[in-house]
Order: C-alpha cells, then structure tokens, then sequence
C-alpha cells in the first residue's frame, strides 16, 4: 500500500477583493510507497507547502483526491499514523519541550507510559534532553525545529512529513538531521519532504517529484532520473600517445590523457585501441547529470 | 484528545499573568465593597452584598471576553494552529476542547473569587447567605455564554473587533429582557415580529439575575434557576455548533 497517493489535485485562492483567483495546484499526481524517503523538489511558490497543507487537511483541495495508507485525508482518522513538521515551525512558547510532547502525545492518545519512554528517547535524538525543561519561547530557530522533529515522531510515526526541514539549520544540523532521515528508513519509515536545498536531497532520497507552477513535471527513481542522462564518459589512461586512443580532443593532466565521449560505442572503441596499444586505462567514469541540472533543465523547459 | 486540548488551553490561560491580575482586581474590587458600605447610612449588609457580586461579576466578565477573543485568533495568528491540524483530531474537538479548556480557567477564577469574598462577608457581616451560591452559579452560566460568543467571533475575527462585537452583546444582554416588553406594546404585524426575533435571538441575561432576591433575602424559585440553566446549555450548544461550523469552513493560508 502507498503511504500517500494523490490524484489530480488542484487549488485555488481568492485574492482579496474575490476577483482574480490564482490556480496554485494544477492536477498534482504523485505517490509515496511505504519505507521510501522521497523528495518533494521545487523552487519557491511552486506549489509544495500547498500541496502538504492539502495532505493534511489544513485547507481543502478544489478538485482532486488524497489519500493517506488507503484513507481519505479528509477523515481526522487519516492522519493518525503521520507526524508532521511545518516550516518554520511555531509552538507554543510558553510550554517546555517535555510538555509540549507530552501535549502532542495527548493528541494521538498515547498512554503516560509510552509518552515518557517516547519523550526520553526523543529528546536525546534531537540532542535536546538538558534543555528539556527550558520554555521554548527561549529557543533559537533551529532548537525550535529540533523540538518540531521530536513532535513529528512522538507517536512512532509511520510516515513523516517535513516541510523545508533543513532551513534554519547549521551544517552540522543538517547532518544530523540526514542521518536521522535515513535512520528513519531503515527502521521501515516512509519519508516525504519538500525541499529547494538540492545537495541535501541528492543524498538521501529514494524517489523525486519535481513540481513546477503547480505540476508534478518528472516523477522517479533518483537513480533513474540523473542516469537518464550520462552527460558524457571519462576515460583516464597512460602509457601511449594520446591520438592513438581513437579521440579528436584530448587533455593532459600529471602524465595521464583524459579523453571524454558522449557516445558509449565510442567509448568502447577507445578501450579497446588503448588496451590494443598496450596502454594502461586507470579508470572509465560516466558523468551523470547532477540532480540539479535535472532540475534547472526541467524549469527552463517550464 | 478532548481532554488534553482544553488542559492545554487552561495551561496558557493561568500561564498568563493578566489573568492573575484580573483575578486579584476582582477580589480586591469586592472587598473595596466595605469602604463603601462604610459610608452608607442604612443596610451595610447589603451594600457589601451589592457591590461584593457586582464587583466579581464583572471582572470574570472580563476574563470570559479577553480571553475568549483570543483563544482562536491567537493560535491562527501565531500559526500553532498547523500543528494541531496535522494531527488525528477533528475541528469540532479543537473548538469543544478550547471552549472546555477557558470554562475550567473561569470555573477557577470565579472559585477563587468567591472563596474569599464569601469568607470576607462571613467576617464582616458575621452570616452567610447560602443563596450566593446560587448566585455564583448562574453568574458562571453566563460567564459560558460569554465564552462562546467570544470563540465564535475569535473563529473569524480580529481580537479587536471581537472584544467589540463581544462587549455589545453583553450589554445588549442585559437590556433584552426590554423586547418583550415592547412586544406587548406594539401594535404593527412588523414591529412585533422584530421585537419577538430579538428577544429570543439575542443573549437574555435576565434569565440569570437573582441579584434581587439574594440582597432583599427573597426565595429563590427553583423552576427560574431550571430554566436559565436549560437557557444556558441551549444557548451555549447553538453558538459552538456555530462556532464549529464556521471554523470547518476556515482555510489556514
């Protein structure tokens, strides 16, 4: 079962004066598998805080269906098994991060027992337990979204939805917070997480959607969609001349020829021409398309 | 869910210290009540009885609307209200819980109130009238129907417009009781039905007042004290089913 399915959905709002409405989704179509982290990738004003605000029922879609492990985001019953990080996440100040786990807790119904095991443990991975008690009105930005992940998880969380969770994060934040994306997966949990931050994403996720002016514009396997386009292959060797390796253009770097064909028969013809000539291949690299390009060519083809 | 949504509003509430100065007002406006009733020629009693409930009544009616006109604007505002979306509870729990959460902090602030003034009237006038429970009781009804005027109009509006919109229904709440006067009056078809849909249209206040019977040492009427607590509990349920209506509609931007 797909921990989210989302079938054509759209989304308009009003301006002010009801006059003009502003089409922000435009037939969204994308879905989570269980036990993936996929990567939810567009620019600013895409459409991806709009599209979690519909997953989760904060506002509602104008067309379209949602479904959460199989049930209709529009029952409160959906979202039992999601944890939910916003961006810029705001809490109630005047709690201390212990209570306001405690409160979260209380909403998924969560026995006393389990929510100080829970807490415990949580407030230790997100590095928190010696501020425990400390109101959260005295938290720096990205303390506060510490405290907003170990919310997100209190209830043992099947699927975790986050939204931009490594803005407002020092590098080692965001490190950290990799690693416990990833731990998250292998202990079986499904992951869905917007983000502009390509290197972070690039990383970590299993699947990618790439939405552009309200649309899902490539949806796939990361590894699929920067193998899809191996932007040329890399061969490094020594050992002869290097117009005998069958190439136009060469360089030359500490002893060694570098030559580069964007056609794989090519390629082949130059390992063999240099294995012939008894020359010494060191390596044969495809480059691939970063995720990047993937994503500046899908937005200039926008 | 219910339970932890109205503790944590309660929380916020006693958290807050304009609540603890309005409670502190509120006794130190009705123990003030003797210094009056020091300068009174005639019944001191009952100018310390008089002024004692007027005093406490309105300063927890102050609590009901300052607080209440906050209570949903505030989490809109401050945007916690995601949090508490994205979680597996309905809109209707979260307004039932934040309405139960502000009738716990006025159940306690009009406890605390009460407390020491009835133990100020035993020490001043050496008796004490049973019936000011009563009167303490249907004070706290009232206090309810503030509250869920206050949260009907904090589900979508400013707190400023609110406290204004609020502060005229209470006043008007106390001079309704005059459309059924005028209702009997009148003689047009149109004049008569306006009078009739105010009067049972709008907060009727009069249902709840025993002020007379408790300073004149009168009966009190157990079929009144019946049926201005059906009032309250009808009123009340309309205006959060109102409430809650309005609230399933609210998009969070």
């Amino acid at each position: 079962m797909n921990a989210l399915e989302i079938k054509n959905l759209h989304k308009s709002f009003k301006s002010s004066f009801l006059i003009k409405q502003y089409h922000i989704l435009k037939g969204i179509e994308l879905s989570v598998q269980e036990g993936e982290i996929y990567g939810f990738l567009g620019p600013n004003g895409a459409g991806k805080t709009t599209t979690m605000k519909c997953i989760l029922n904060i506002i509602y879609p104008d067309q379209g269906d949602i479904l959460l492990f199989g049930k209709s985001s529009r029952q409160a019953s959906s979202r039992s098994r999601v944890g939910f990080l916003p961006e810029h996440p705001y809490f109630y100040d005047y709690l201390t991060p212990e209570e306001l786990l405690s409160f979260t807790a209380g909403l998924f119904s969560m026995s006393s027992a389990e929510i100080r095991k829970q807490s415990a443990e949580l407030l230790e991975l997100v590095g928190l337990t010696a501020k425990k008690d400390i109101k959260l009105k005295k938290f720096s930005k990205g303390m506060v979204q510490r405290v907003g992940l170990a919310q997100a998880l209190i209830h043992n969380t099947d699927f975790v939805i986050l939204d931009e969770p490594f803005s407002g994060l020092d590098p080692i934040g965001r490190k950290e917070l990799r690693d416990i994306i990833i731990s998250l997966r292998e202990s079986g949990k499904t992951v869905f997480f917007s983000s502009h931050i390509l290197q972070d994403m690039e990383m970590m996720v299993d699947r990618v959607g790439i939405i552009l002016d309200g649309k899902i514009r490539k949806e796939g396997k990361l590894t699929e969609l920067v193998s899809q386009g191996v932007k040329y292959y890399e061969i490094v060797f020594s050992g002869l001349d290097a117009q005998l390796a069958g190439a136009a253009e060469w360089t030359s770097q500490d002893g060694h020829y570098i030559i580069r064909h964007t056609d794989s028969n090519a390629t082949n013809h130059s390992i063999r021409l240099i294995s012939e000539h008894k020359g010494v291949i060191h390596s044969v690299t495809p480059i691939r398309r970063t995720l990047e390009e993937v994503f500046l060519e899908e937005l200039n083809h926008a | 869910m219910l339970r932890t949504i109205a503790y944590n509003t309660f929380k916020e509430a006693v958290r807050n210290k304009v609540f603890y100065l309005l409670v502190a007002l509120g006794v130190v406006a009705a123990l003030s009540s003797i210094i009056v009733s020091m300068l009174t020629i005639g019944d001191k009693v009952k100018v310390l009885k008089d002024v004692g409930l007027a005093s406490i009544d309105f300063f927890c009616v102050l609590i009901a609307i300052f607080t209440g006109i906050n209570l949903v604007y505030k989490e809109i505002d401050k945007k916690t209200i995601y949090n508490i979306l994205s979680k597996p509870i309905s809109r209707s729990i979260f307004i039932l819980g934040k309405f139960l959460g502000l009738a716990l902090t006025l159940l306690i602030a009009l406890a605390s109130m009460s407390v020491i003034y009835y133990l100020f009237l035993w020490l001043a006038a050496g008796t004490v009238d049973i019936k000011i429970v009563v009167y303490f009781f249907l004070l706290y009804l009232q206090l309810l129907i503030i509250t869920s005027i206050s949260l009907m109009f904090s589900s979508f509006s400013t707190p400023i417009l609110s406290s204004i919109y609020t502060i005229s229904l209470y006043l008007i709440a106390n001079v309704t009781w005059t459309f059924n006067t005028f209702k009997d009056q009148l003689k047009g078809t149109l004049e008569t039905v306006v009078s009739y849909f105010f009067y049972y249209i709008l907060p009727n206040f009069e249902k709840f007042n025993i002020k007379n019977q408790i300073v004149l040492k009168m009966d009190l009427d157990a079929a009144w004290i019946i049926n201005a607590v059906l009032y309250a509990v009808c009123y009340t349920g309309a205006l959060l089913l109102l409430s809650i209506l309005i609230f399933n509609k609210k998009e969070f931007k």
